[in-house]
């Protein structure tokens, strides 16, 4: 049985007046490929936002691998250190490749030959063997895309949040970045929470799917549960 | 005419021939020039940075005093200054009256506004992304702003060069806290200005060709980080 990696309860986040999220329950397991879907403004990346703790919650409860992290927002960086987030729009440093990869071991101060070796197995995992010193700028979308994802998986995260992974780049790169997605999962076990608007993409990669509507948790499925949801 | 390109040629000759007050001079004006501008970077780059990032109240109105500073006239913050560190003013037994420290601090308070407007500036043009990748990557406050300082490394060399430039071409506040005293307090400014009131012409020539190719180059400089940020 999967051990819980976060426990939900009675999360809301309000803005402006306005009720972003409202879940009085959900579980987190370890080891699992959530995917969320919901259609825009359903509360999607507010949801990542606040348990990647770069966002706050208005109230309710929140514990990671036992650890209450409610309210320390983006305070606690020791706790951040376990997460990895990929933005939907990723953003890379001005430099080069493997600078980028190396940006969260350099945080950690890992050697550098540590950090030589990890990059090198993240840049083969993600397919960009050879491109360490290529400039950023010289990176076509999916490129830049996974070598957010290796910048991600670097640092060999508990959980690795992405952010509607695939949602500027071609089919060619969307499948790539599928098999990577399912690939860190088979070989390290990380718990990976996906955004997407995709139903073939959520059945295909996730184990459990979320479907929010309006801040609120209306359905989880299974994988097999959302191949008859209507 | 014929006295201008009999200056100009004595000038040059003082120039090749490695003059010895000459180069007194200008060593004596890139000196403090370069002391004040690196203490006003000290001072106004972090301040500038803390007031581009942080939203607090009064901001808008800070941020307009330092744009409206980077016009002080010189020759009112020589007064200023004289008027604090005279033998009767308050600061008088201090003994900066006519030494080199006086015009470092008068051009400290002339570039630390330029510093700390064009910080404020590049500060608010870095992309809010920066902020949430390097917290995403388990950054801590101070790491994260050095993240962002990265990102904006051009835009900042180029608020030093401009408050380099603006101090080094200054003459009003050196004349006025330096004294102008030969061998001790003389810029080439100040030089420039008492030379050609004595009509030693080509004296105040040389000096303002190699002041005429610092600011030169200070604007080559400038221009070239410009382009490189674009």
């Amino acid at each position: 049985m999967e051990k819980q990696l976060f426990t939900i309860e009675g999360l809301t986040k309000r803005y402006n007046g306005k009720t972003i999220l409202d879940i009085p329950y959900l579980v987190i397991k370890k080891g699992l490929i959530y995917g969320v879907m919901g259609p825009n403004g359903s509360g999607k990346t507010t949801l990542l936002s606040i348990l990647s703790l770069l966002d706050r919650s208005t109230s309710g409860r929140i514990c990671f691998d036992g650890v209450e992290i409610n309210g320390r927002g983006n305070d606690d960086s020791t706790l951040r250190r376990q997460m990895a987030m990929v933005l939907q729009n990723p953003f890379l440093l001005s430099s080069t490749v493997y600078k980028n990869v190396a940006y969260g071991l350099k945080i950690r101060r890992w050697k550098k030959k540590k950090q030589k070796q990890k990059i090198e197995e993240c840049l083969d995992m993600v397919g960009l063997v050879g491109f360490e010193r290529r400039k950023v700028h010289e990176l076509s979308g999916g490129e830049a895309q996974r070598v957010a994802i290796a910048r991600g998986i670097a640092v060999s995260p508990k959980v690795l949040f992405l952010d509607e992974p695939t949602a500027n780049i071609d089919k060619s790169n969307m499948e790539t970045l599928e098999k990577i997605i399912q690939e860190l999962n088979d070989k390290y076990k990380t718990t990976i929470i996906f955004t997407t608007h995709d139903l073939r993409q959520a059945y295909h990669l996730a184990d459990e799917i979320i479907l929010l509507s309006e801040g609120k948790v209306s359905k989880i499925l299974s994988r097999d549960e959302l191949k008859d949801y209507p | 005419m014929e006295y201008i390109l009999i200056g100009v040629w004595k000038a040059f000759g003082l120039i090749l021939s490695l003059d010895r007050e000459v180069f007194s001079i200008t060593s004596l004006s890139l000196r403090v020039s370069a002391m004040a501008t690196i203490l006003a970077s000290v001072a106004g780059m972090p301040l500038g940075f803390i007031i581009g990032t942080e939203n607090f109240f009064g901001k808008r109105v800070l941020v307009t005093i330092f744009n409206t500073l980077m016009a002080f006239p010189t020759v009112v913050v020589g007064l200023l200054l004289y008027s604090f560190i005279s033998r009767i003013g308050p600061l008088g037994s201090f003994g900066l009256l006519f030494t080199p420290w006086a015009m470092v601090i008068g051009q400290f308070i002339l570039a630390t506004p330029i510093i700390v407007a064009l910080t404020i500036s590049a500060t608010q043009g870095i992309d809010p992304r920066v902020r949430l990748t390097a917290l995403s990557m388990g950054a801590n406050s101070l790491q994260t702003a050095c993240t962002m300082l990265s990102e904006a490394r051009f835009s900042l060399i180029s608020a030093v060069v401009a408050g380099f430039g603006r101090v080094i071409t200054e003459v009003g506040c050196a004349l006025m806290v330096g004294g102008n005293i030969r061998g001790h307090t003389r810029t080439m400014t100040t030089a420039i200005a008492l030379e050609t009131a004595k009509g030693e012409f080509a004296f105040a020539l040389a000096l303002g060709f190699i002041l005429l190719m610092a600011a030169f180059l200070v604007n080559i400089l400038f221009h070239w980080l410009q382009e490189i940020r674009g």
